[in-house]
């Protein structure tokens, strides 16, 4: 039997992580509504299983979004985490093969270079002990990064690294210390026995020379199980819980479990799966506009986690979704966000109760428009979709021309669902009255809301998908002209409803659309968000003139958005520059 | 009583003595931009809600610096958050956040 008792620190380690977890993850599952439950049920023993193991090898292990954002720091995360997966796999390959079977306890493995007489050869031995000091040189290079970023995070294309508690910090050099650790001891045996490759075997005969490694090397093993006992007692609470957590989460998310209104257990899943990377930090236009460095998803994130006061992060937040779009863990990081915003309003009979429904229509038109309170204050945008309508020869009817009731997401990002739900309804039987096929709206907020929260059984588009069906089907006469422009798609409409290809073909074929690095997902906010109830009115200012003045940098003629609040921000600001929506410029072409 | 078949309004003055300036101190302490008010009553002409029904945002506004809040409580949720009238007010006024902030205080000091 190969034991020593430096074998404790590690195993204790590990099995009490192990316990811990479990627990952890089941307390949470249990606090799903039983919709989500099911859905884990029906998910484990299907494709979606398979495919969440292969986004784990590409994402946990490879980290292969992070490359995509930034290959320097793809490389740091992709050393620790699949650096240190091939050492597993091919230690414990190696133990296998040496000792002939599959059943041997797990510390054996990682610790081969103690229990094994280095003499003794067994078939590979010499190509293994090349492959582990490669790993091993791939990690301590990894881990060497990783320490120069801490100090100089510019070269990492990064503005700042993450900051850290202090308990942060030690759990870090714990992690930072294991390697060395485990070249320490593996070249310190490899000088007394021999054995090792290219860099233990080198390494040991190196301090041999100027070292007492007799005595050295037992407290070296000694060291290195410690440091990994530690490191796993340490883990749960610290950020690398998202570790384990990414795992558990990427399972969850593939069998269709879904961020709810409430902030549960998958909440707290998703929280914990973030491995702080930072990415969110540079995406957010707060930080880069308003030099406020205390609400990005990773900040808010480790408040949520450690039961800080998160009152004011929470409500800090454009909900964007620039950091949504970027975070390499796909975290619900907007749904999240609202998810903590709490309910300030109290129903009674008496909400709403001033709206009165709509007649039924006795013909019912073809089109249901609803314009959407802001557009009110857009009226060119209303005009030109009635030119647009009256061109195209569209049997139309305005829901909200006269007396027009909102749409009910500006409440719901406050928070406020009762009411929202109250609004809900009262429009939606409205809107069903008017008994339309096709509902058309201007405004990317209340789309957002008719597709996600209504349940209206009619096909509702925004107006720039509208114009690209009408165009499509030949139904709208067009004239390209010379306007050069430049698109803004709203937050709401491309990250939010992910349209981004209409709006695109639409100013394609009426104008020379000149391509920018903001285009379709990676747009910036105008800055007029509802979300947001902490900035003023000179932040929001700031935010919209940087805005313009990206946008301004590619020389369009005009800058085309298709929301009539983007319209209004970003129309207050450029000075130089008009600002249209998308469909006065068709119907102006 | 009421003999002759119409009212006689109620007195307008105000007492700046008993009236209770709590809500104006959370409120001006959240949202600093309600001092440029100059009530000029652009965020109750565009307003949605005031279109459907009697409401006024601009009154209930001037009514909590006046330190009078029963018809705030009465009124407040009439108003959809809609942020219309922060874009139509020239003077800068986070109107809807102090809609919130009413809200909130209303919701913590229920009688
Ligand atoms: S929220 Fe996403 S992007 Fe931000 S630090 Fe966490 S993992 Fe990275
Ligand atoms: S949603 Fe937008 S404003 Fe909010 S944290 Fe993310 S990037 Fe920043
Ligand atoms: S629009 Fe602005 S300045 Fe005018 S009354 Fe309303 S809050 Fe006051
Ligand atoms: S937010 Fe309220 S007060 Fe302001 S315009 Fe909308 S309904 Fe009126």
């Amino acid at each position: 039997m190969y034991y020593d008792n430096f074998v404790l620190p590690f195993t204790i380690g590990l099995i009490t992580l192990l316990v811990y977890l479990c627990v952890r993850y089941y307390k949470w599952i249990r606090s799903f509504p039983k919709i989500d439950r099911i859905k884990i049920r029906r998910g484990l023993f299907s494709r979606k299983t398979l495919v969440s193991i292969k986004e784990i090898f590409m994402e946990s292990l490879l980290h292969h979004k992070i490359f995509k954002t930034n290959p320097v720091l793809g490389y740091m995360h992709m050393t620790f985490a699949f650096g240190w997966f091939l050492l597993i796999i091919f230690g414990k390959i190696e133990s296998m093969v040496y000792h002939t079977s599959a059943f041997n306890p797990p510390y054996f493995a990682i610790f081969f270079r103690y229990f094994h007489p280095a003499k003794e050869t067994f078939p590979g031995s010499e190509t293994f002990a090349f492959i582990m000091d490669l790993i091993l040189s791939f990690l301590l290079l990894g881990i060497l990064l990783a320490v120069i970023k801490r100090f100089y995070s510019k070269m990492f294309g990064m503005k700042r690294t993450t900051k850290q508690r202090p308990y942060d910090l030690l759990v870090l050099t714990v992690l930072w210390l294991i390697f060395p650790a485990r070249f320490i001891a593996e070249s310190f045996s490899s000088g007394i026995n021999g054995g090792g490759s290219f860099l233990t075997h080198s390494a040991g005969e190196f301090f041999a020379t100027f070292l007492p490694l007799r005595n050295l090397s037992y407290g070296a093993w000694w060291t290195y199980s410690s440091l990994l006992g530690l490191f796993f007692l340490l883990l749960p609470f610290s950020r690398y819980m998202h570790i384990p957590t990414e795992i558990v989460y990427i399972f969850l998310k593939n069998w269709g479990v879904e961020q709810r209104k409430q902030y549960n257990g998958f909440s707290e899943i998703q929280t914990n799966a973030c491995s702080r990377c930072g990415i969110c930090i540079n995406t957010c236009q707060l930080n880069n506009s308003c030099d406020i460095k205390d609400t990005q998803p990773v900040y808010f994130l480790r408040r949520l986690r450690n039961h800080e006061d998160f009152s004011v992060q929470s409500e800090n937040c454009l909900l964007c979704g620039r950091c949504e779009a970027a975070c390499p863990v796909g975290i619900n990081l907007n749904a999240i966000r609202l998810s903590t915003r709490p309910d300030l309003t109290r129903v009674t009979k008496e909400t709403y109760a001033y709206i009165k429904p709509k007649a039924q229509a006795e013909t019912p038109a073809k089109v249901a428009y609803f314009a959407g309170c802001m557009s009110h204050l857009t009226p060119g945008i209303i005009r030109s979709m009635q030119e647009i309508f009256d061109k195209a020869k569209v049997n139309y009817t305005f829901i909200d021309e006269e007396e027009g009731v909102c749409c009910g997401r500006p409440q719901a990002i406050c928070g406020n669902w009762k009411a929202a739900k109250v609004l809900m309804d009262r429009n939606q039987e409205r809107i069903e009255s008017s008994g339309a096929e096709i509902l058309v709206t201007s405004c990317p907020i209340c789309y957002k809301t008719f597709k996600e929260d209504y349940t209206l059984k009619i096909k509702i588009m925004h107006h720039t998908e509208y114009i690209d069906m009408l165009l499509q089907e030949g139904k709208l006469p067009l004239h390209k002209n010379d306007l050069k422009t430049v698109f803004h798609n709203p937050c709401e409409l491309g990250r939010g409803c992910g349209v981004v290809d209409a709006p695109n073909h639409v100013l394609e074929q009426v104008s020379q659309r000149i391509p920018t690095r903001y285009d379709g997902k990676n747009s910036l906010c105008c800055g007029g968000s509802l979300a947001n109830t902490v900035i003023d009115s000179q932040q929001k200012t700031k935010i919209s003139t940087d805005t313009v003045k990206a946008y301004s940098a590619y020389q369009p003629d005009v800058i085309v958005t298709a929301c009539p609040l983007c319209k209004k921000t970003l129309g207050k600001t450029s000075t130089s520059v008009p600002v249209k929506d998308i469909a006065e410029i068709v119907a102006a072409s | 009583m009421n003999f002759w078949g119409f009212n006689i309004s109620e007195t307008r003055s105000i007492n700046y003595d008993t009236n209770d300036k709590d809500m104006l101190i959370h409120v001006l302490q959240e949202v600093p931009s309600c001092k440029l008010c100059i009530e000029c009553g652009g965020c109750t002409a565009g307003c949605t809600a005031g279109r459907l029904t009697s409401f006024n945002i601009r009154k209930l506004q001037m009514f909590m610096k006046r330190g009078e809040n029963k018809e705030i409580r009465e009124e407040l949720h009439k108003c959809m958050l809609c942020g219309k009238c922060i874009l139509v007010c020239p003077r800068g006024v986070d109107t809807r956040k102090m809609i919130l902030s009413m809200m909130k205080y209303i919701k913590n000091n229920q009688k």
